[in-house]
């Protein structure tokens, strides 16, 4: 059984092997992987926006933003039977798919989305063991907790591994 | 205040006539440019989960050739015309008259780039401009940018300012396409129009139909 577990836009969840986890179509959004090498337990969010602070949703979908969806991923992977003290990051995305002259802040939205990741993971001592960030391409990701490797996908230089 | 439950199905016939009206021009200019028959289909106003527009942009791998617009003006936006990729490649290459241009594999040739995003412009332009003349409102688009990538990580662009407001997206989307002979037709690519939160009020207040509050 080969079972991949999808995750959709502003989205998380959790693997454990042999399943392995995906998402696609990473454009200026960020996919982070979580994982414990030991219980090869992993878990991915694909993270849209920043900071929590600068949505104004009557209902707060906490998947979306970089600042809240790690704690939840992380919660989510220990009552899986993960440990906190092996966890590990894999992260890809936060391209940008347009270049303009005129550079609003939502243009420069991948950047921003990386440097929350990078920030929140340091907060929760995660240490980034690899990433594959920035340019203007989109990426399809997944990750195998069996292997610990995470495959990247583009259109334009076909698939490699971190 | 839920814009989703104070949206009737007038609201969306209103919408369903903003893409008819703008799509039906950009066919129009289409049809001028390439002198063929080009029709389009009844324009599709969806509210759609970010968990399905993957489906609606035709799956996770989809590859295509899009334009992007910003629209600034009294209904800030983001537009888009995306064509599949083989369709951009036979577009271009009857407009620049050279078989060899395709957009399978980079770096692809500037000429064709630019031609590509010179009909994007075109057909934005037609769109957005009968759109304000039906509306009275004033819509700036901004310059053209074009990025050939999967359709997801493009159009996720666009929803940006929505997902600072919620999980979804009023998307209206309208397909044009030539008429090859009485039972086939070729798609040539699709508009999504995609208003951030604020600017339904005003379109619906700007065609008398205004929002129960």
């Amino acid at each position: 059984m080969n079972e991949v577990i999808k995750v959709g836009m502003a989205d998380l969840n959790v693997a454990k092997s042999p399943q392995k986890i995906r998402t696609s179509g990473l454009g200026s959004c960020v996919g982070v992987v979580i994982y414990d090498e030991v219980t090869k337990i992993c878990g991915m969010a694909h993270i849209m926006l920043p900071v929590s602070s600068i949505g104004k949703a009557v209902s707060m979908n906490k998947a979306k933003y970089a600042d809240t969806a790690l704690d939840v991923l992380v919660e989510k992977l220990v009552k899986q039977g993960a440990k906190p003290t092996r966890f590990r990051a894999k992260l890809a995305g936060g391209s940008q798919m347009f270049k303009f002259t005129t550079s609003s802040e939502m243009m420069r939205i991948g950047p921003r989305n990386v440097d929350a990741v990078r920030e929140k993971l340091k907060e929760l001592r995660i240490n980034i063991i690899a990433e594959d960030v920035g340019g203007s391409s989109g990426r399809t990701i997944e990750f195998d907790p069996e292997t610990s490797k995470l495959s990247i996908r583009t259109v334009s230089q076909g698939v490699s591994e971190i | 205040m839920d814009l989703v439950n104070r949206i009737k199905d007038y609201h969306l016939d209103i919408l369903k006539e903003v893409g008819n009206i703008g799509a039906g021009h950009a066919a129009t200019a289409l049809s001028n440019l390439l002198n063929k028959t080009i029709d389009m289909k009844v324009p599709a106003v969806r509210l759609v989960s970010f968990n399905e527009i993957t489906e609606l942009v035709g799956g996770s791998e989809n590859v295509v050739a899009a334009i992007y617009l910003r629209i600034e003006g009294e209904v800030p936006g983001n537009m888009f015309f995306m064509l599949p990729v083989n369709e951009a490649n036979t577009l271009i290459q009857q407009l620049i008259v050279d078989k060899n241009f395709n957009l399978n594999h980079p770096p692809y040739p500037e000429l064709g780039l630019s031609a590509l995003q010179e009909v994007g412009n075109i057909l934005a332009g037609s769109y957005l401009s009968a759109l304000s003349d039906f509306t009275k409102l004033t819509l700036q688009p901004s310059v053209p940018a074009l990025s050939v990538d999967m359709a997801i990580a493009i159009l996720s662009y666009g929803l940006l300012e929505l997902s600072q407001v919620g999980d979804y997206a009023i998307v209206i989307e309208t397909e044009i396409l030539e008429i090859v002979d009485e039972s086939s037709h070729k798609t040539k690519g699709h508009f999504f129009l995609l208003p951030d939160p604020d600017s339904y009020e005003k379109i619906f207040h700007a065609l008398g139909v205004p929002i129960d509050e």
